[in-house]
């Protein structure tokens, strides 16, 4: 099969999943490798933004998802009355970004970290899928580790973990942690 | 009469104490120690007189302030400790600016991540299709009786296995259990005797179903105080009694 062939299908298989589709599962269907999957993909993409399309692919860690693009919003909303969610508060932001950077972590350590109790912003966080358990800590109490899921990334439009922007970066002029007299 | 006022919210401790650094255009390293005690105590002040609850976290904050303030006012203890070598002079306001820079950083990742969340916001996706095969022919299921079905179901099991034998249904009873029928079962029983034992409600062949139901009456005749429950050991039979009405 050529490669435009493959490509078409690829599209055609994103446009009927909806949801975000992992690499192997295409690889499986197309009977080749994934990183052959990988590598059309990405072209792809870049074909998609070149040719300045309405839809895009977005990549969230091994799965790829259609979607469209965040600078249309304004037309797309005239097609109705959109209805709003309601986006995160201060405090599962916070906690949020804690264990985003530092996963995986402790409700303590967050708890730590912000100065004040963090039950009511993980139970939210939990709820909304956007952090999940990834076990216990084997220590006294065995308290539970949390980190990001994939609707993490995908709610913050990133790629991976790697894609966050770094953490130093939000410490200008404050790295300097020598106290003098 | 309570009034309710709007005032600055904050996120907790860390965050009151960022925002009187920042309002204050002070250094982080080298704060006033006792004009932000001040200020800090002053807001909460605020707080009480505003109805506000003090969470237990404010508190501990200002404590800890208090007693930076107070290691402040000494003089400057050197480490008399030779075994930690230099004597360096510890600033006692060096963890809380450790811990408050920490916090910093996210608290400023949390801004950028819900700047990339407003972003993202405005994307819409396509629901997933459902796959329909539509050169499926429909299966024809009318005009079905129950002996095809067993005619078929016989021609399975003789496929599967050579010497299975040919099974001899004739009918399958439908059996329901509902607590209203099971609860006016015990309710019979114990019209006649005081005391039952669970398994005597229960028959030898008697299926999870009933098993369930049972018990399921069982606890909602002893939430109705109709009857008092005892178990003489761990795992051993129920004993259901009825209970003498209460006047």
């Amino acid at each position: 099969m050529d490669k435009r062939e493959l490509k078409a299908i690829i599209e055609a298989l994103l446009f009927t999943w909806g949801d975000p589709l992992e690499l192997k599962d295409i690889a499986s269907i197309l009977e080749i490798t994934e990183e052959e999957v990988k590598e059309l993909l990405d072209e792809m993409i870049s074909e998609f933004d070149y040719n300045r399309r309405g839809i895009r692919i977005m990549k969230i860690n091994k799965s790829y998802q259609l979607s469209t693009r965040p600078e249309h919003y304004e037309w797309i909303k005239k097609l109705s009355n959109p209805t709003y969610t309601k986006s995160l508060s201060n405090a599962a932001l916070e906690t949020l970004s804690i264990i985003a950077y530092r996963q995986p972590i402790i409700k303590s350590e967050i708890e730590a970290i912000r100065g004040v109790k963090c039950d009511k912003a993980i139970e939210t966080l939990l709820e909304r899928g956007l952090i999940t358990e990834l076990g216990r800590l084997e220590k006294v109490g065995r308290p539970i580790l949390y980190g990001t899921t994939d609707l993490f990334l995908k709610t913050f439009g990133l790629e991976s973990l790697d894609q966050l922007p770094p953490i130093e970066e939000f410490n200008n002029n404050l790295d300097n942690l020598e106290l003098e007299k | 009469m309570e009034y309710k006022v709007k005032i600055d919210i904050f996120e907790g401790p860390m965050d009151l104490l960022l925002h009187l650094i920042e309002k204050a255009e002070i250094d982080i390293y080298d704060i006033p120690i006792s004009l932000i005690t001040e200020q800090f105590l002053e807001y909460l002040q605020k707080m009480e007189d505003l109805n506000l609850e003090i969470t237990s976290d404010f508190l501990v904050m200002a404590a800890t302030l208090l007693e930076i303030k107070s290691k402040m006012l000494l003089p400057q203890k050197t480490k008399t400790d030779d075994s930690e070598g230099d004597n360096e002079e510890i600033d006692p306001r060096a963890e809380l600016v450790k811990r408050l820079i920490e916090y910093k950083k996210y608290k400023s990742a949390a801004e950028k991540l819900r700047e990339m969340e407003s972003i993202q916001s405005k994307v819409f996706y396509k629901p997933k299709e459902d796959i329909v095969d539509t050169f499926n022919e429909n299966l024809e299921i009318e005009n079905m009786n129950i002996s095809d079905l067993l005619k078929a179901l016989n021609n399975i099991i003789k496929k599967r296995s050579r010497e299975g034998k040919i099974l001899d249904i004739k009918e399958i009873q439908r059996e329901e259990y509902t607590l209203e029928k099971c609860i006016s079962n015990i309710k019979n029983r114990l019209k006649k005797e005081n005391k039952i034992f669970f398994s005597d409600l229960l028959k030898e062949d008697s299926t999870r179903m009933e098993i369930i139901t049972y018990f399921l009456s069982i606890l909602e005749l002893m939430n109705m105080k109709y009857i008092s429950v005892v178990q003489e050991k761990d795992f051993s039979d129920l004993i259901i009694i009825k209970r003498q009405k209460e006047e």
